[in-house]
């Protein structure tokens, strides 16, 4: 028996970025497209949290989106305990439907402002059917409760409310239809840091109390080591690394993740050595051939410029980079 | 079902006067006098039957004898006197313009709320679906722009007098009227209702009904319209001064409503035909009464454009 | 001691509403030497955005500074005519906004925006600015500079603008360099590129530099001495590395378990209770006494001022007050 709850295989959405038809005739440009996310896979076992970091253009909030059914793949497979998510086909979608939920990033955008927090958290259960009557209002005071606010608050508004109380107020949205995963989608981002160090603890106990799967979407990386188990690491929609949190801090195996660890501003004032960030992110309707990070790369070979590098087992996960399977080519050459 | 509606709360008009509307309703003198004369003006059209001091289109309550008698003055030989005159019919002129005026109001506000329920209906759908639906009802809405709506309802005009047999005509006329000043407008709610459906369907709230499944017609109902409407409302306002003068404009062209129930466009169309005879207020008072209506609903509009506009607050 | 460049006393900013007036900033003082890199840190709404808006007159009404000044290099700035701090703008204090798309023209090219920044305010021909241009250009690390130089805003990549702003900010040699945010809208990767470039460039050119932002990381990083906003007050202020190994402040060191960082591994993060009070709802006392585990009854009842700790340190804490500690001996 596999605890395996959540599994994408070569995930694959494309967009199609292209100028009007006219403009395109015109012009003579062809259709262009945005590979947002590029053959992505990966598992989130029972249980645990699995953060997905990368900077913009990384595809992170794409691949959230096509999981929770926002958006439909161009390609690939996403299978929820062991069953295929199909969003066309309504009737069987419903079960699985109330089983996953997600948190945004905003909380001034996430809650209907026409909408009494009791109606934004009974929604979910209506929807549903999972009770009626006095037993929903019941249920939100208690879900008000466990995320830290009171049952009274049923009755306001959403800018009665502070960022970090909207945010709880969508917890408990999320937590109404009793989810076993839920997908988090830069949860704190919008939040001051002594409110979002309150939205990490609820979530942790939360996570504790319910047994809940958490897939974590950041850019932050103290906020993913904080959090999360498993860790993949995306650039330009590819999956360049996967690794247990711990392993993927003391030993990056992808330059680009190393990168990152060394972009992050060290709080401790350790004064260690870092080597200086350089360049940014391309454009990714245009992505650089071979290895999308080879222009940033500081130990560039000739292959990572032509070859798109496959992802090769790691201690704990796996990796996309020439460096590390370097023994394979070099002995062909040989 | 659970109702989260607070038991105990403040008085709603406490509540109410204290909002930020309402606050820069009192603040605004220019608004204040717009919505008195409104008010004025739709009160004495809804309770005309009770206020006019006569009944003009009952044949039998006029006198020809009083034709022509001058605002304030006693007629000739009756020696009756008409706070702003009577007509060649000696139909008194206020009670008229209180008659008239109903219907005017009458035709705009239903006007008004078919034009917004057209428009509000397909510009939801159209801003949600997107694609060729979006494209097929805007490129609709933009032929329809390249003409004046005043033509436009003159052509559905008369295309539906064509269709209605001549017994109905006279019935079917200020339904007819409303439907064509409806079609005219409804362009505009559409295409706000459409950038704004746009602009709601892609925030976050909308996304978590989508994720557990809502389905797409509740998302509309229940989660964009009631965000949608502030701006509606005020094209509404201004809608309804613009159909007010639509209305006239049909009226005055002889396409309206039939003479037997005039509106103040059809009043102020008998009027011009005795300006030159020198009888004035059969043609003066009417116009004045469209123009303080008129003005006065653009201006509250006016004013609700910007109380609603968060950046000029 | 010699007079600082910067110099914010009792600096008061409020806002007129109709439901009262709302003090934003509630007697903010400090000093900015020369040379030197001073963080303004708080969450938002703390005041630290209104704070650099006030010192170079850019407050959008209906704020307005209700009381104490700002002196740059000793003279008052705060009560110049808008013609003269216009002057002051640009020449003698730089900016850089979070955003660098709003803060460049977009129908301008870069050569066009920073010569005709240069020229306003240095004079200058225009080969000479144009040479100017490109040196700046050059420093704050654009590749290709003399031929970037003539390109429009939207060529450049986020990072890239941001270095342009930057540019621009410096390009009339000012004495003072206001960063509101200036990474808040950058990849990490970018971040810390633009926080060298800012810091470096600066220097160079002997500007002092005032560094807003709610990142403690970006701080730690470049600034000498860090202020710690609260409620429109300023809760702590000293070097960078006291303030954020031993914070004393109870709000600062809350504030500093709160992070979450890449070396610590705690299980659960230290959380302040409850939020930042909204303007009109700002306590009596220390405005952070609700939030506060060592309130005592000082605090509800009596505003702490800054009292000096040594070390150019300054705590607005009763915890700290010699009488207190007098009174218990």
């Amino acid at each position: 028996m596999s605890d395996t709850l959540l599994s994408v295989q070569g995930l694959t959405r494309h967009f199609d970025v292209s100028k009007p038809w006219l403009n395109r005739v015109i012009e003579r440009d062809d259709r262009q497209y945005l590979t947002a996310s590029d053959d992505v896979s990966f598992d989130i076992r029972k249980g645990e949290t699995f953060a997905l970091v990368g900077e913009s253009g990384s595809g992170k909030s794409t691949i959230a989106k096509m999981i929770v059914g926002l958006l439909e793949p161009s390609a690939g497979e996403i299978r929820f305990d062991g069953k295929a998510m199909d969003f066309a086909s309504g009737a069987a979608m419903r079960t699985l439907r109330r089983r996953f939920q997600m948190i945004f990033q905003d909380p001034f955008a996430s809650l209907n402002p026409r909408w009494r927090v009791g109606d934004i958290i009974a929604e979910p259960i209506r929807t549903f059917g999972l009770m009626r009557g006095e037993e929903i209002g019941r249920e939100v005071g208690r879900l008000l409760e466990v995320v830290g606010l009171s049952a009274a608050d049923a009755a306001k508004f959403p800018h009665e409310f502070s960022g970090g109380q909207r945010q709880r107020i969508a917890i408990a949205r999320a937590l109404s239809s009793r989810p076993e995963f839920i997908v988090c989608d830069e949860p704190t981002s919008a939040l001051d840091v002594s409110v979002q160090a309150q939205i990490l603890n609820l979530m942790r106990d939360l996570q504790d109390e319910f047994g809940l799967t958490y897939l974590l979407i950041s850019h932050d990386l103290s906020v993913v080591r904080h959090m999360s188990n498993r860790i993949g690491v995306l650039y330009l929609g590819r999956l360049v690394e996967v690794a247990d949190a711990k392993r993927l801090f003391t030993d990056p195996q992808h330059p680009y993740t190393r990168m990152l660890l060394d972009a992050v501003p060290d709080l401790a004032l350790s004064g260690r050595r870092r080597t200086p960030v350089t360049g940014e992110v391309p454009n990714p309707i245009n992505p650089p051939p071979g290895c999308a990070f080879h222009p940033r790369c500081p130990h560039v070979m000739p292959e990572c410029r032509q070859i798109q590098p496959h992802s090769i087992p790691t201690a704990t996960g796996t990796a996309a980079c020439h460096l590390l399977g370097q023994g394979a080519p070099r002995a062909q050459q040989g | 079902m659970t109702d989260f509606t607070p038991e105990t709360r403040p008085n709603i008009f406490l509540r109410a006067w204290d909002s930020d509307i309402a606050y820069s309703f009192r603040r605004s003198p220019l608004a204040i006098v717009a919505a008195v004369v409104s008010l004025i003006i739709i009160f004495a059209a809804i309770f005309a039957p009770w206020l006019a001091p006569h009944d003009p289109f009952n044949p039998a309550s006029l006198n020809l004898m009083d034709g022509f008698t001058p605002p304030m003055e006693p007629n000739a030989f009756t020696g009756n006197v008409y706070w702003l005159g009577t007509d060649d019919q000696g139909r008194d002129i206020f009670s008229t313009i209180l008659y008239g005026a109903r219907i005017s109001l009458f035709v705009g506000f239903m006007a008004v709320l078919f034009a917004m329920a057209l428009g509000i209906t397909l510009g939801l759908i159209a801003g949600y679906r997107g694609g060729w639906v979006d494209s097929v009802l805007m490129r609709v809405a933009d032929v329809q722009l390249t003409f004046p709506s005043i033509l436009l309802a003159l052509l559905i005009f008369g295309v539906a007098r064509g269709f209605i047999p001549p017994a109905y005509r006279e019935a079917m006329a200020i339904w007819v009227l409303i439907v064509a000043i409806g079609l005219a407008e409804w362009v505009q709610y559409a295409r706000v209702v459409r950038g704004a459906t746009m602009v709601e369907k892609n925030k976050e709230y909308v996304q978590a009904a989508r994720v557990i499944g809502a389905h797409p017609t509740k998302i509309l109902v229940r989660h964009i319209l009631p965000n949608v409407m502030g701006p509606v409302l005020v094209i509404a306002t201004i809608g309804l001064a613009l159909a007010i003068i639509a209305e006239a404009t049909l009226s005055f062209l002889g396409v309206g409503v039939p003479p037997t129930q005039p509106s103040l466009g059809t009043l102020i169309r008998i009027g011009q035909g005795f300006l030159f005879s020198g009888e004035w207020w059969i043609l003066l008072f009417p116009a004045l009464t469209l123009l303080a209506l008129a003005l006065s609903v653009n201006l509250l509009g006016d004013w609700l454009r910007d109380a609603l506009n968060p950046r000029l607050r | 001691m010699p007079t600082p460049l910067l110099s914010v006393r009792d600096l008061v900013v409020e806002f007129p509403t109709r439901r009262g007036t709302l003090r934003a900033l509630d007697h903010v003082s400090f000093d900015i030497a020369e040379g030197e890199v001073l963080g303004m840190v708080g969450e938002s709404g703390a005041g630290k955005s209104l704070t650099g808006a006030a010192i170079i007159g850019l407050l959008e009404a209906p704020g307005r500074i209700a009381g104490g000044e700002v002196r740059l290099k000793g003279e008052r700035i705060d009560n110049l005519s808008p013609e003269k701090m216009r002057r002051v703008r640009g020449r003698r204090i730089g900016m850089v906004f979070q955003d660098p798309l709003t803060s460049l023209n977009p129908l301008y090219t870069v050569a066009e925006q920073l010569i005709e920044t240069i020229r306003t305010h240095l004079d200058l021909s225009e080969k000479d600015a144009r040479k100017r241009a490109v040196g700046l250009l050059d420093r704050v690390g654009i590749p290709a500079a003399a031929r970037r130089i003539d390109d429009y805003p939207h060529h450049f990549s986020g990072g890239m603008r941001q270095r342009v702003v930057i540019a621009l900010a410096l390009a009339a040699e000012p004495e003072l360099v206001i960063a509101d945010e200036p990474t808040t809208a950058l990849d990490v990767s970018v971040q810390a590129q633009i926080i060298d470039v800012l810091k470096e460039a600066c220097i160079e050119r002997g500007a002092s530099v005032m560094l807003i932002t709610h990142d403690m990381g970006v701080i730690a990083e470049t600034a000498d001495r860090v202020a710690v906003l609260y409620a429109g007050r300023v809760a702590e202020i000293g070097p960078v590395r006291d303030v954020i190994q031993a914070a004393e402040h109870p709000y600062t060191s809350g504030l500093m378990g709160a992070i979450p960082t890449l070396t610590q591994t705690a299980d659960r993060l230290t959380q302040i209770p409850g939020s930042m009070p909204r303007l009109n709802a700002i306590p009596q006392g220390c405005a952070f006494n609700p939030r506060c585990k060592h309130v005592f009854d000082r605090c509800r009842r009596d505003r702490p001022e800054l009292i000096a700790r040594g070390g150019g340190r300054h705590v607005a804490c009763w915890l700290f007050d010699r009488e207190m500690e007098k009174a218990d001996v």
